[in-house]
């Protein structure tokens, strides 16, 4: 065996580290007590992972003929690539490089510099002693399969859809709903240009419709995810329709046909009707209609079949004996772009939406807007008829708000001053927007914000504390009065109007962390997905293949999603391109030797990687089904699995070094009589 | 015995990979304080933790065992940290059995998003640790030719429990 030649590198990371840690203390001191551990360099730089820094790194490896490195500096997570891509680099393996976190753990979260500094120093002892165990490992590579499951129809999954199929490989596009487009799908106009949602939605919803490497699933979800980066099988439920895809050419005959009228929830968000058998807008992709089991005549009183009866197709197209079709898909990687929910206004009761009729929400007022919606894109109140003469738009309704939820939704500063613009020119209405701060950060926004304030809306800064209608002043009769704090100028004010618009926020959806737990990613404190790094890597998670995109990651509004999923998508393709991927090798693996035979591991394993060999009575590990947790290596009586990159010898080395200095021996200044 | 007045608990920290890592990470991200007494390891998953560490850190020094994992239910490895959980309660009534207040071991759930949390815990845990003195559990033993001392009344609590 080769004895060991360490290096030590300390970084200052400018003073994120030096300011609170005393690196050249700790530097000095790690050439010189650690000495008897195989140091043979220890130094201290400004950035250790700048080109300099790294270089510093490579040329002490040639030439003091370097066999392992610790760096202290940020988390692994951060820069443990960066330096074993280094040693690589100089011919050293990259398994023999550890890093120290000296700063999460204790410059950023500790303020006495002399303990701080011993911490440093214990930690680095600890990394020492362990990189002296480490094993020089290869990279494990695993084939990547070209397929691609996308969750979630919106425009992020449409966008991250059409940009790996486009390049040439299959994709299977899951949406919940009976019809692709998402949110996007029920708005009219986009802002800031107030273009038209469905003029450039549709082109693309049709693309994915008709794209031959997109296999659609609609009325689909995800039942259970089995695999691992590369090798995904993923069971899906999809739904029966009642209309057979391959024969129904979407006509709409059964719509026209179906005797039934139910106030449509979902799409029209409460303000319209469709039918029994149904397509959420004449545009939708798939174009086949669905049955709504729960309101057909048929399905709940065996009689009517009108929509079969008048189906013009050969064979007919209705079948009422379809059943749901469980469907197992194999994929390599999988983007989540499952979107958001809207937030319940109901749950403010001072707001009086569900109470004060003319009371709408954002997802109402879009409905109402849009030409294809149930007015027709006419302002009018909840009777039909009557257009408003005043109109008072609320903002940040359940967001910015202890109660509910502290973050900002993003998108409802644009999309109310998009409402006050909508109203003016649909109906000439006198507009109050009543605001917290105005955000209308990105590109062309501000500028819209201008023209707005132009068209003469009123601005109201404040909180509104309710919209009631409970008139107390000559001419609040019969109206809608909102009372809110006016910060700017210190007043109660309370102005009455005809119309309110609660400018909702956005939520994680409702089943959030159940997915996550599916797909074995996790949600943030407020429910949405987190990502591997919250700047540098917003797209992934912290699961190899899972990528997630749009708002189901945090608020967000169109162009962004748009971004995020055509960002997933090259991620994705660069996978897929370069054929395989490159796993860190922590796999365990059996001593067999040394096994007993006593199959206390044999039940650990959730990935089925553990099987007993009755013929030799050992146990054998799948290395290719090993995801190198250590449960197994921990339960082995007989020390008989041995577990790459966290064996005991390292551990229990690293142990060692840690407990090495006392926690106040920075205070008490007897650093010799500290035990070995 | 140490001197009382000096006594700075340490505490030894082993945690996941995935999530109590993280959570510390994120500590450190927020620059949210915590006190320095506590060291940790990364394992790739609490399921890695072998009693063994935990015995180990005891006897080379360690006052304090903080044992950290995802929720749950959110294991990266599905499940494995109901295994870890099954070793940590069996872990409890074993340090009793060898003369170590349970209480020198806590188990912490710690999401990756719960920098905040993993600090107060960590801060709380310390103080506890503080609370009870000194472990010298080595120095202990020897003195006993070997022997550990079973605490009493906490074997009955812990029965009880
Ligand atoms: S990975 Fe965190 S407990 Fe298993």
């Amino acid at each position: 065996m080769t004895e060991e030649r360490i290096g030590v590198y300390v970084c200052h990371c400018g003073t994120n580290i030096a300011g609170t840690v005393d690196v050249e203390e700790v530097s000095k001191w790690a050439g010189e007590k650690l000495k008897k551990d195989g140091v043979v360099v220890s130094r201290d730089y400004k950035f250790m992972c700048s080109s300099l820094g790294q270089e510093l790194i490579q040329a002490d490896i040639k030439e003091k003929s370097l066999n392992r490195v610790v760096v202290a500096a940020c988390s692994p997570h951060l820069h443990e690539k960066t330096f074993r891509t280094a040693c690589q680099k100089a011919d050293m393996n990259p398994y023999l490089c550890e890093m120290v976190s000296i700063r999460e753990q204790v410059s950023w979260v500790h303020t006495d510099k002399r303990v701080a500094t011993e911490k440093a120093k214990a930690l680095i002892s600890g990394g020492v002693l362990r990189v002296a165990k480490d094993e020089p490992l290869e990279a494990i590579h695993v084939p990547i399969n070209p397929a691609t499951l996308i969750v979630g129809a919106g425009i992020a999954g449409i966008q991250a859809a059409l940009e790996i199929a486009d390049s040439g490989f299959p994709v299977y596009l899951v949406e919940r709903d009976s019809s692709i487009g998402g949110h996007m799908a029920q708005f009219d106009k986009t802002f800031p240009t107030l273009d038209c949602a469905a003029c450039i939605l549709t082109p693309k919803m049709v693309d994915a419709g008709d794209h031959p490497n997109i296999t659609l699933l609609t009325l689909s979800e995800i039942e259970q995810v089995d695999g691992y980066v590369g090798n995904f099988t993923v069971t899906i439920r999809k739904g029966a329709r009642y209309v057979k895809e391959d024969v129904c050419t979407g006509c709409g005959i059964c719509i026209e046909k179906c005797p039934i009228k139910v106030i449509d929830t979902n799409f029209e968000a409460g303000l319209g009707y469709r039918k029994a058998i149904y397509r959420n807008f004449p545009q939708a992709i798939p174009k086949y209609p669905a049955i709504d089991t729960e309101h057909c005549t048929y399905f709940l009183h065996g009689k009517c079949k009108a929509c079969q009866l008048f189906c013009p197709t050969q064979p007919n197209s209705i079948d009422f004996e379809q059943q749901d079709e469980v469907i197992r898909i194999e994929v390599g990687n999988i983007i989540l772009a499952t979107g958001y929910d809207l937030f319940n206004s109901r749950r403010i009761p001072q707001y009086g939406y569900g109470r004060l009729a003319n009371v709408f929400t954002s997802l109402e007022f879009e409905r109402m807007c849009n030409a294809a919606g149930p007015t027709e894109g006419r302002v009018f109140l909840r009777d039909g008829i009557t257009q408003p003469k005043t109109v008072g738009i609320i903002h940040c309704v359940g967001s910015r708000d202890k109660h509910y939820n502290n973050y900002c939704s993003v998108i409802c500063c644009m999309q109310s001053l998009k409402f006050a613009h909508l109203v003016k020119e649909r109906t000439g209405a006198e507009v109050y927007e009543f605001y917290i701060d105005m955000r209308t950060a990105f590109k062309d926004y501000d500028e819209f914000y201008q023209r707005v304030l132009q068209e003469g809306v009123n601005f109201i800064r404040g909180r509104v504390a309710e919209a009631t209608d409970a008139a107390r002043l000559p001419g609040e009769e019969g109206k809608l009065i909102i009372q809110a704090e006016d910060t700017l100028i210190g007043k109660q004010r309370r102005i009455p109007v005809d119309m309110v618009i609660l400018s909702a926020g956005l939520e994680p959806r409702a089943d959030s962390e159940e997915v996550a737990k599916k797909f074995g990613i996790s949600c943030s404190s407020n429910g949405f997905f987190i990502e591997k790094h919250p700047k540098l890597d917003p797209i992934s998670t912290l699961t190899e293949g899972i990528f997630i995109a749009g708002a189901c990651q945090g608020p967000k509004d169109i162009p962004a999603s748009v971004t995020q999923g055509a960002a997933a998508a090259a991620r994705v393709l660069g996978r897929i391109q370069s054929k395989e991927l490159a796993l860190e090798p922590i796999r365990a693996s059996v001593i067999e030797e040394r096994c007993s035979g006593c199959r206390i591991c044999n039940d650990l394993c959730p990935f089925n990687a553990i099987t007993f060999n009755e013929e030799l009575n050992v146990t054998n590990i799948n290395q290719a089904l090993c995801q190198g947790c250590g449960t197994c290596v921990a339960a082995c009586p007989s020390g008989a699995i041995s577990g790459t990159q966290f064996s005991d010898e390292q551990i229990l080395a690293q142990l060692d070094g840690i407990l090495s200095l006392p926690i106040n021996s920075g205070k008490v200044k007897t650093l010799e009589s500290v035990p070995a | 015995m140490t001197d009382q007045t000096n006594f700075e608990p340490m505490v030894v920290g082993f945690t996941c990979n995935w999530c109590s890592y993280r959570a510390a990470d994120l500590a450190g991200m927020s620059r949210i304080k915590y006190p320095p007494n506590i060291r940790l390891i990364r394992l790739m998953c609490s399921g890695r933790l072998d009693p063994t560490f935990v015995l180990k850190a005891f006897e080379g020094g360690a006052d304090g065992v903080l044992i950290s994992g995802c929720h749950p239910g959110e294991c990266h490895y599905l499940e494995q940290n109901y295994k870890m959980l099954k070793r940590f309660l069996l872990l409890r009534k074993m340090l009793i059995q060898m003369g170590i207040e349970p209480d020198r071991l806590k188990l912490l759930w710690a999401s990756a998003a719960e920098g905040a949390r993993f600090a107060e815990e960590v801060t709380k845990m310390v103080e506890t640790v503080r609370s009870l003195g000194p472990l010298n559990w080595s120095k202990v033993v020897d003195s006993n030719g070997g022997h550990a001392t079973v605490i009493p009344v906490l074997a009955k609590e812990e029965v009880t429990a």
